[in-house]
């Protein structure tokens, strides 16, 4: 029996979701046994050629050569699926998506010719058809189990969408914004962390990404209460996800 | 005469994007460049009026396979710029959850992506093939320096529970205690590993290098030192850019780092080894010298066995760490906004990473450098290409390439840091 084909693919990224595959210790030679992995090229130097059966695309599109790289992924793609915040809402260097790009341009650097860029860092699905998501700054090991999991059983994968609320509540975590007065992203935010910030007493900072339907303009209303400023509150949204459709528009002008 | 070109479009088995190019006329070498071309992503710019204190998770994001490096050279940085003193247990916790960066990146490294060189493999999947055990205990060693960093920060890739001043919560005893068995393991399980590696057939090659390293006061450099150089350099970490610049070149996304006088030079397991040879464990010598290394190693085939060298001793350190940890409160240190400038330099798996800040009244910044490790060994990437092409020229096309592709490797080069500090320029679409 042939095993289904496995590639991973790279754009501007940290490394950080492809790393998470890598750090699946307990699971990665099982996971060599069902799969091919034929195209990863931060664990291998072996290149199978495609078409591939999964296609796990890490990282946001920045420059004209990758967003043709990406459509190049798609053609030999059955499921494209893209892994974590860059892939999902362009990542933390989507910051250059709102920032005054003439003051950018300004900045003085050595040699500008020889950088080639594009003015926006965008997700995956603004240039091609990406069949699922995994959310995350970076992605959840046992998520991304899960996915890769579910795609070869043919199932739709167990991937809770709730927020970061429902999480703290299902942990017995106390609400860090009720009990200590600490700006928490949590309401907005969609689980899959594992309830990290807030079991430390830290405010979630909003790693993956806005829930459906976030009720970002209350959540604004509350921080103003806790005493941030508008820019304060801004900045809690243009930060991992800045990119994300919820997430720009609550940070434009609170 | 003959002219042979030797090019990767896309290395293999590197964090990040970079390509080599060679081109030889004759016996004569044309070109030798490492090329990156991983796209950058301008933290350095978008990082200007954002507040000081989320300067740690930002940069964190500049590496997922290093965070601990940025997190740590932020933090120090923002600390001095706000005249924070932290105490000795946040320092301490600081170490621990460091070893777990070294163990975990270093084993990833060593085991999974520059041992396959040796072995004429693509990758560890097929080490596990012909050597299952060798594999199995390399990734129980990784996942025991994931733990670390699990346990200490809440998760590996981007730690939560880091932050300037030091940490949110101090983990509990118990916490602690329980990664006591699995250190104890480990320390065994590295040697062994160290000892099976040495068993390669390093090819021939000796560099001339400056090596440059931090070097701490009574331990092997991690979290902080002043930096010194194997030709007598000893400075403080704020006088980083009176002695080392940068330049930016056509065929690359990273500046390239220099000394002043325009030499290149090692940062890394080999400058930290080599400067701080002394300061190692008792038995991280031993396993040094049977694994037929002297206290200054000039192959840098022999990385290798210099990261698996460093694993013992980084998983010896967080053991004896974790005996001595008590929690302790405050967890971090707080100061009022001001404005200021702050230093901070750490060593990363892949050497000395150097960050420099600063920020106005409202302690929002307003200069941000970084000079990542695998941007200032760039140059010397190059020189030892030059070096190893003139030296197996003989080779064929598919066998020189192989060894100038195990060449960057030695570096363990981290292109994902070494791109991401670069200015914005902006082509419209």
């Amino acid at each position: 029996m042939t095993r289904p084909k496995l590639a991973v693919w790279k754009f501007a990224s940290c490394d950080g979701c492809q790393l998470t595959l890598l750090d699946c210790e307990d699971e990665l030679l099982a996971l060599a046994e069902v799969v091919e992995i034929s195209q990863f090229l931060e664990a291998t130097s072996e290149i199978k050629d495609g078409p591939y059966d999964i296609s796990l695309v890490e990282g946001s599109i920045t420059t004209e050569h990758d967003h043709d790289r990406i459509r190049n992924v798609r053609e030999q793609s059955h499921t494209l699926i893209a892994i974590g915040a860059c892939a999902t809402a362009g990542g933390i260097q989507a910051l250059r998506n709102f920032a005054d790009v003439d003051a950018f341009t300004n900045t003085v650097y050595a040699n500008p010719d020889y950088i080639e860029t594009l003015d926006k860092s965008t997700a995956i699905a603004d240039h091609v058809k990406v069949d699922m998501e995994l959310r995350g700054c970076p992605v959840s090991k046992s998520q991304l189990i899960e996915l890769i999991t579910a795609t070869l059983a043919a199932r739709k994968p167990h991937i809770p969408t709730v927020s970061q609320c429902v999480e703290c509540k299902r942990a017995g975590t106390a609400c860090v914004m009720v009990s200590k007065g600490i700006p928490c992203m949590g309401p907005v935010t969609q689980a899959g962390c594992g309830n990290l910030c807030p079991k430390i007493g830290r405010g979630c900072y909003g790693c993956f990404g806005p829930v459906e339907h976030a009720n970002t303009d209350a959540l604004t209303a509350e921080f103003a209460k806790l005493g941030l400023s508008d820019r304060q509150t801004s900045d809690k949204y243009r930060y991992f996800n800045a990119g994300a459709d919820a997430f720009a528009t609550a940070g434009e002008s609170p | 005469m003959t002219t042979r070109t030797l090019q990767v479009d896309a290395l293999a088995r590197v964090e990040g994007e970079g390509a080599l190019y060679v081109k030889l006329n004759g016996d004569e070498i044309d070109t030798v460049e490492f090329r990156i071309f991983e796209p950058p992503r301008f933290f350095e710019a978008f990082m200007q009026g954002r507040d000081c204190h989320e300067a740690p998770d930002i940069t964190s994001r500049i590496c997922g396979i290093c965070p601990i490096a940025y997190v740590m050279g932020a933090s120090h940085a923002m600390e001095q710029a706000l005249g924070i003193e932290v105490t000795q247990p946040i320092k301490d916790l600081r170490r621990m959850i460091y070893c777990g960066e070294w163990i975990q990146s270093h084993v990833l490294h060593a085991a999974m992506l520059h041992a396959p060189d040796f072995l004429n493999l693509h990758d560890a999947m097929a080490i596990a093939k012909v050597e299952p055990e060798l594999v199995k205990t390399a990734l129980r060693l990784k996942k025991l320096g994931n733990t670390l960093m699990e346990v200490i920060g809440g998760r590996s890739v981007h730690p939560v529970n880091t932050r300037v001043g030091g940490f949110y919560k101090a983990p509990s005893a118990d916490a602690i205690a329980g990664l006591i068995p699995e250190l104890e393991w480990g320390v065994q399980a590295a040697r062994d590993t160290a000892l099976a590696f040495a068993k390669f057939d390093f090819p021939d090659d000796e560099g001339d290098y400056i090596f440059v390293s931090l070097s701490q006061q009574q331990v092997y450099p991690i979290d902080e030192g002043n930096i010194v150089s194997s030709t007598g350099l000893d400075i403080d970490v704020a006088d980083f850019s009176d002695h080392f610049y940068e330049t930016h070149v056509e065929r690359s996304n990273a500046l390239h780092g220099h000394m002043k006088d325009g030499s290149a030079y090692l940062t890394g397991p080999l400058a930290r080894y080599a400067n701080n040879f002394d300061k190692l464990s008792p038995t991280a010598k031993q396993t040094a010298e049977d694994c037929g290394l002297g206290p200054v190693v000039t192959n840098p085939f022999k990385s290798i066995l210099v990261r698996m060298v460093e694993v013992q001793y980084a998983i010896e350190e967080a053991l004896r760490l974790a005996r001595a940890y008590q929690p302790f409160e405050p967890s971090f240190i707080d100061a009022p906004p001001r404005a200021g400038s702050g230093h901070g330099c750490t060593e990363a798996p892949r050497g000395i990473c150097y960050h420099r800040y600063s920020i106005d009244d409202d302690a929002r910044i307003t200069h941000a450098t970084i000079v990542p490790p695998t941007s200032q060994n760039q140059p010397q990437i190059e020189v030892d290409l030059t070096r190893v092409v003139r030296r197996y020229m003989d080779l064929d096309d598919d066998a020189l390439r192989w060894r100038c592709e195990q060449t960057i490797r030695n570096y363990d080069p981290c292109i994902s840091c070494a791109t991401h500090f670069l200015k914005l320029t902006v082509e419209r679409t």
